[in-house]
């Protein structure tokens, strides 16, 4: 109201509030993301491609297609046995203490785990783990093998142990959102349950199933607590090369390496995340 | 039902015996637990990051609640964007903001020492995605502009309406907010440990490499500590629906103009 009678002053003068928020993200979110992308393509302070290149050395590469193939394979897994158990869930009423619990657990395994999640599968499957003893003693299996454990193996494992919990999250509301009613018409037009799935149910929840996928893969992708708590020797993933490239710049001779890493990170997480706002939009025409 | 069970409680079970088993014999003792509170290192590190969670929460709320507040009652087009920048940190992660991070923190620096706390500027920024959902669907829940409008032709100025009349109407969202940015400042370790400071997080892992059973107990205390948090929430916020799904998980139905994820 204000804003139609005094025009852009007065609209200025409304916004004045918001400046100490827009300050405060232009300071701790925008410039550092700023840095990384203007140090990338930076060398001796003027433009250069020199440090975007190093990017195309063994151990980069390799860093990337191993985090390519670690988030990949978490990414369907996670996606799978995920939406299985959202459907489990999403059976029993949503005020449900079950429901609850299953909730709570599933959101702090995905999203606040972390460094915790790498020392629960030390005690469970590391050298003096909890199973690793029971096996050796009652069964003569050795599960820590060669200590594949912290190698990609062991990261497929351990990162399913949050992949599957935030593919819980983010799925249900997507199952939550099939209407009885649809069901109940397709039934008494005379479906049979494969029939329900197979025309109606899979096909609805397909962009869905598909967005949290990539959701799934970004995630992992981008990862680092766990990682780094698991994996104190060696880089074979590219966070696990970040944290190389900020600690000892020196051992890899190339100042600034962390700089491109770092950007080619945010370039695969943004490719992976518009796929995912796409299908996102494509859901929530439906989605209520 | 059995199969995932049996996935997701036999590493937490694993946990609570390998931190309680004696070392060489058979028997329980409680001595990784009773490090908690009697091991300096981890005690001292424990206190730190209440201390950032606390931090973070205040600075949150009083930066957070007065502009989504504002924006809802006199700058309806500046929603977008706070929307974009309040869930942008899901597409930038942790990890690239730490290696932008060294220019800002010589600032910070300079102007409020060298201390773990001035940590609690940059887990703001981490918390917002979670914190922005929870505070707008208790906003959406009710009608920002007739209870403003009401108040203020009572004669209540701005900061009169926004702290006695809209905060108390938003107590579940704060709230959730500020459980949601407690349980994930607690649980950081990628920021603290390349920046070189000693939270929580940072001493498990490094008490890891000499003392398992300790780090094995703190990481299964942060854990459980942080379902309990999450369940409360839940059950605090029972009866009130849609909203509150997304508000206990954070990442639930993101919106589709955005792109979200995590570190």
């Amino acid at each position: 109201m204000t804003a139609r009678r005094n025009g852009a002053g007065a609209r200025l003068r409304d916004g004045l509030p918001l400046v100490p928020f827009l300050l405060y993200l232009f300071v701790f979110l925008l410039i550092p993301t700023i840095t990384v992308v203007v140090k990338a393509f930076e060398s001796d302070g003027h433009f250069s491609l020199d440090r975007m290149r190093a990017l195309g050395d063994d151990a980069a590469l390799r860093a990337l297609w191993h985090s390519v193939l670690v988030s990949g394979i978490t990414a369907v897994l996670g996606a799978l046995l995920g939406a299985l158990l959202a459907y489990l869930v999403v059976t029993s009423p949503q005020t449900s203490l079950f429901r609850r619990i299953v909730t709570s657990v599933c959101s702090v395994l995905a999203q606040f785990g972390g460094v915790a999640l790498a020392f629960a599968f030390l005690a469970t499957i590391g050298f003096s783990g909890v199973v690793t003893v029971w096996s050796r003693d009652h069964l003569g299996l050795d599960l820590y093998g060669s200590g594949w454990l912290f190698d990609i193996p062991g990261l497929v494992l351990v990162y399913s142990y949050f992949q599957i919990p935030l593919m819980v999250i983010v799925f249900l509301p997507a199952l939550e959102g099939l209407r009885a009613q649809w069901r109940e018409a397709a039934v008494s037009l005379g479906a049979s349950t494969y029939q329900y799935w197979r025309h109606v149910g899979i096909p609805l929840l397909t962009p869905a199933f598909l967005g949290c996928t990539l959701l799934l893969f970004a995630n992992a992708f981008a990862a680092y607590a766990t990682a780094a708590a698991l994996i104190s020797q060696g880089n074979p993933i590219l966070p696990l090369l970040i944290r190389a490239a900020l600690t000892s710049e020196v051992v890899l001779g190339q100042a600034g390496f962390g700089f491109a890493l770092a950007m080619e990170m945010v370039v695969v997480v943004t490719i992976v995340m518009v796929a995912y706002g796409a299908l996102v939009r494509r859901t929530s025409r439906w989605l209520q | 039902m059995v199969p995932f069970g049996l996935f997701f409680l036999v590493p937490l079970l694993a946990m609570l015996d390998f931190s309680t088993r004696k070392i060489g014999g058979g028997g329980r003792t409680w001595q990784a637990w009773r490090n908690l509170v009697q091991d300096d290192q981890l005690y001292h590190a424990i206190t730190i990051s209440l201390g950032l969670a606390a931090s973070t929460v205040a600075v949150m709320l009083a930066l957070l609640v007065p502009t989504m507040i504002w924006v809802r009652l006199r700058t309806p087009w500046a929603g977008r964007l706070i929307e974009f920048l309040c869930l942008l940190p899901l597409t930038i992660p942790a990890l690239v903001i730490v290696v932008g991070l060294k220019g800002v923190y010589a600032w910070v620096t300079y102007f409020l020492g060298e201390s773990a706390l001035t940590l609690a500027f940059i887990y703001v920024v981490l918390v917002l995605p979670y914190a922005y959902r929870a505070i707008d669907a208790a906003l959406s829940a009710i009608d920002v502009n007739t209870l403003s409008e009401a108040a203020r032709s009572l004669g209540a100025g701005w900061a009169t309406t926004i702290l006695r009349v809209v905060v108390p109407n938003i107590w579940s969202g704060i709230l959730s907010a500020a459980f949601i940015s407690i349980a994930i400042v607690l649980g950081e370790y990628t920021i603290a440990s390349l920046s070189g400071y000693q939270n929580l997080q940072v001493v498990i892992v490094l008490l890891g490499k000499s003392d398992g059973p300790t780090s094995v107990a703190a990481s299964l205390a942060t854990l459980l500590f942080g379902m309990v948090l999450l369940l409360l929430l839940s059950l605090v916020s029972r009866g009130r629906r849609a909203a509150d799904t997304d508000v206990t998980t954070g990442v639930v139905a993101p919106a589709p103009t955005t792109v979200a994820e995590r570190s």
